[in-house]
């Protein structure tokens, strides 16, 4: 079955506390916004093709707190080694969830290679992710989020979603704002040294 | 490459001296020494990447949560690399790259022309601070000053180390 986007995330993101959020360009930087803004969500504007490698830098560099990356299917298409870049690393706090509505949708819904055939699951599992799960159900995501949010190991999930499209809620568009709030809500003092 | 072990020392001394606790890079041979140096060293963390864009997203990230990440890459890798250089520009991220050339002084392959020429071009359509290293004893001051351009002063930044300084390559001989 082809779930709701903007139910898949805030369900995902409920109760977040200390989770921070990577999103891929267009519709996934609109639902994360539409969940609630925070200075822990990093929205991408552009930079297609570059929302897991952000995730596993963040991941890296702050091991104590869970990573969640929401993307496109069209944006993780782009950054498909990736994930063999990701899996060599495995990084126990890094999860990794494509939002796939087998099109292109911010650019007039052109279809996309999974709707094609690419079965993006196994090709996470064909890189070495030991996690990798397609998702089908509702019922399906609050166990997904118990994972993430305790970081239970580095894992892939792709959830086919229905192509509808939602009112955009915008997040910051500044970049360098952007970056400062996350790094200051994380870093305090030493985000200016 | 019988001074490389040298310098190639010195730069990993710096990268510990400043705390660049994450190294990522797409492999080259000029690299290979301080690519052996950073992986044999608990502290430092090395990712290996599949494509030289991988590097400047990870970069990005690093410095989102705190930490140093300088990418390891060859001439031709800076081409793979621009749209998400782009990305550092808009968000001001610091960055440093050290770059080994290809298609450059003594060049032998005419396949790695285009790009080697092409490097400092590449790197100014997005404002980078290019610096340059030719000999032995000018590796150190450009890899500090480097250093200081992107983690004291914001900027974007890369080092190439040219051939005079690694040797080219001559594919009919059979030492390199
Ligand atoms: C390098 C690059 N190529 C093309 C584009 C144009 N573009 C913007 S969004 C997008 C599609 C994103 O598709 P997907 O990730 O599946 O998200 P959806 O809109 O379907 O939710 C494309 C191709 C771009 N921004 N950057």
């Amino acid at each position: 079955m082809k779930l709701d986007r903007r139910e898949v995330v805030k369900e995902l993101l409920t109760e977040r506390r200390d989770l921070l959020v990577v999103a891929g360009l267009g519709a996934c930087a609109w639902d994360i916004t539409a969940a609630g803004d925070t200075p822990l969500n990093f929205p991408l504007w552009g930079a297609m093709g570059g929302a897991t490698m952000v995730g596993l830098g963040l991941a890296l560099a702050q091991p104590k707190r869970p990573v969640l990356v929401i993307t496109g299917d069209g944006e993780m298409l782009m950054s498909m080694s990736s994930l063999a870049t990701i899996a060599a690393q495995r990084p126990e706090n890094l999860a990794i969830v494509v939002l796939d509505n087998e099109q292109y949708g911010e650019t007039g819904h052109q279809a996309t290679h999974t709707a094609m055939g690419a079965d993006l699951p196994a090709i996470a599992r064909g890189c070495g992710f030991r996690k990798a799960s397609a998702i089908t159900k509702m019922s399906a995501l609050p166990a997904l989020r118990r994972a993430i949010h305790g970081k239970d190991g580095l894992q892939f999930a792709s959830i086919k979603i229905t192509p509808a499209d939602y009112p955009k809620v915008l997040p910051p568009r500044d970049g360098a704002w952007l970056k400062h709030r996350m790094r200051v809500a994380l870093l305090g003092e030493r985000a200016h040294e | 490459m019988a001074t490389a072990k040298h310098w190639s020392g010195e730069i990993h001394a710096l990268l510990r001296a400043w705390r660049a606790d994450l190294v990522s890079y797409v492999p080259d041979a000029g690299h290979a020494n301080l690519i052996d140096l950073c992986r044999a060293d608990r502290a430092t963390r090395t990712v290996p990447l599949a494509t030289e864009e991988e590097g400047v997203a990870l970069a990005t990230g690093a410095w989102l949560g705190g930490t140093r990440h300088v990418m390891l890459m060859q001439s031709s890798g800076v081409g793979n690399c621009v749209n998400m250089f782009a990305m550092l520009k808009t968000c001001q991220v610091p960055f440093l790259t050290l770059v080994t050339m290809r298609g450059d002084f003594g060049e032998f392959h005419p396949w790695q022309m285009p790009m080697g020429q092409g490097t400092p071009g590449a790197f100014a359509l997005m404002d980078f601070v290019v610096l340059r290293a030719d000999r032995a004893e000018d590796v150190v001051p450009a890899v500090e000053a480097g250093l200081k351009f992107s983690f004291n002063s914001y900027n974007r930044v890369a080092v190439l180390l040219g051939q005079r300084l690694l040797g080219a390559k001559d594919f009919r001989k059979v030492r390199e």
